[in-house]
């Protein structure tokens, strides 16, 4: 039997990773949900990879894990292209879950409180030596103090270009905007790495 | 009259869970405690895409009777339409890593296929990044 020309030819359709890392209750799922349809996703660890020491269960193959729930998110660009959005806890003891989830991704979105910009240095850290462009996004609260993006991206010590957004997680326009910031850094970062890349050429 | 509690859904809150606040569980009851999936050659990425076999519906449909339910329900899920990882998992709330080791099982039988991995530190061109941004603009 011939099989009919499929239009889901799953080689042809392009799916692109974004993640939101930040802080406990700093807006994460309020940030997923006011730009896409969110649904909870679950992921599972072996407890050992949690942080919890294992040392002294002398190699006995423990299969309890526990449970990680994430914030997943998707907005359909087109047919064949989708945005996946993936927002996680940003305590460094996760970072076994950013590291899934940054292979291949196209950025990610730190998000931040002023007033505890202390919980975003571990993500801050993490994408920094790893070279993925990310934004840091300052969710506005009112009863915080309001800074300005410059104050911020000196307090974090950032490095040069990295953008800094003041938004509102709540809100649907401001959602997007800081995703559009994030793919157009993204963009700018590739560029500059490609011509980095032609410029060094080892010769011979 | 039972009561079968077993059927209630587990809470979903918008918290995640911890090493200290997060409950234990096994789910790898319907994985036969593997935690791996058995086809390691392909790498199961959360956004990897995955596609009935569309030249063996007919074989689709028999082995996988042979199959538990959770099986069952990821091929029918795919049957819609193109699913990633993450949505399965979503949607049929398993945890991504019992999903994996189905899928697994499922590529092996020859009932789904999986879209290339993205490499790392590859990004799309501009045209789609392009896109994306006018995309999400008219969101
Ligand atoms: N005023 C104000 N409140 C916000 C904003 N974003 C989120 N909130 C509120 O802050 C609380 C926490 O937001 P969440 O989106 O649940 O934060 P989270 O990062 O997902 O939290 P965890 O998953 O528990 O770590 C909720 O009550 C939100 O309604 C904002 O921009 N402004
Ligand atoms: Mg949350």
């Amino acid at each position: 039997m011939d099989s009919a020309p499929s239009d889901r030819r799953v080689d042809d359709a392009l799916a692109l990773k974004i993640l939101i890392v930040g802080g406990f209750g700093v807006g994460k799922t309020t940030l997923v949900g006011s730009v896409s349809e969110i649904r909870p996703l679950r992921t599972e660890e072996q407890l050992s990879e949690v942080g919890t020491s294992v040392d002294d269960t002398g190699g006995v193959d423990e299969k309890a894990t526990t449970t990680v729930a994430m914030d997943f998110g998707r907005i359909t660009i087109r047919a064949g292209l989708a945005v996946y959005l993936f927002g996680t806890p940003g305590q460094d003891r996760f970072w076994f879950l950013w590291d899934e989830l940054a292979t291949g991704a196209l950025g990610a979105v730190v998000l931040a409180d002023t007033r505890r910009l202390q919980d975003c240095f571990p993500a801050v850290d993490y994408f920094e030596h790893r070279s993925i462009p990310f934004i840091v996004a300052v969710n506005c609260f009112p009863q915080s103090r309001s800074y300005g993006a410059h104050e911020v991206a000196r307090a974090l010590d950032l490095d040069q270009g990295t953008p800094v957004v003041l938004c509102d997680a709540r809100d649907r326009d401001s959602g997007k905007e800081v995703l559009i910031r994030l793919v157009e850094y993204a963009g700018r970062v590739h560029t500059a790495r490609l011509l980095d890349t032609v410029g060094t050429e080892p010769v011979g | 009259m039972t009561e079968d509690m077993s059927g209630t859904p587990p809470h979903h809150g918008s918290h995640w869970y911890d090493a200290e606040a997060g409950p234990l569980v096994r789910p790898y009851a319907m994985t036969g405690g593997r935690t791996r999936p058995v086809t390691t050659t392909v790498r199961f990425d959360l956004i990897a895409l995955i596609d009935l076999q569309d030249d063996a519906p007919e074989a689709v449909g028999k082995e996988v009777e042979t199959l538990g339910p959770e099986h069952r329900a990821l091929v029918d899920l795919c049957r819609i339409e193109t699913q990633s990882v993450a949505e399965l998992a979503a949607e049929t709330d398993l945890p991504v890593g019992v999903v994996r080791v189905l899928l697994g099982d499922l590529v092996e039988l020859g009932c789904v296929r999986v879209s290339r991995p993205v490499p790392p530190a590859q990004l799309p061109d501009e045209k789609i990044l392009r896109e994306v941004i006018d995309g999400l603009r008219a969101l």
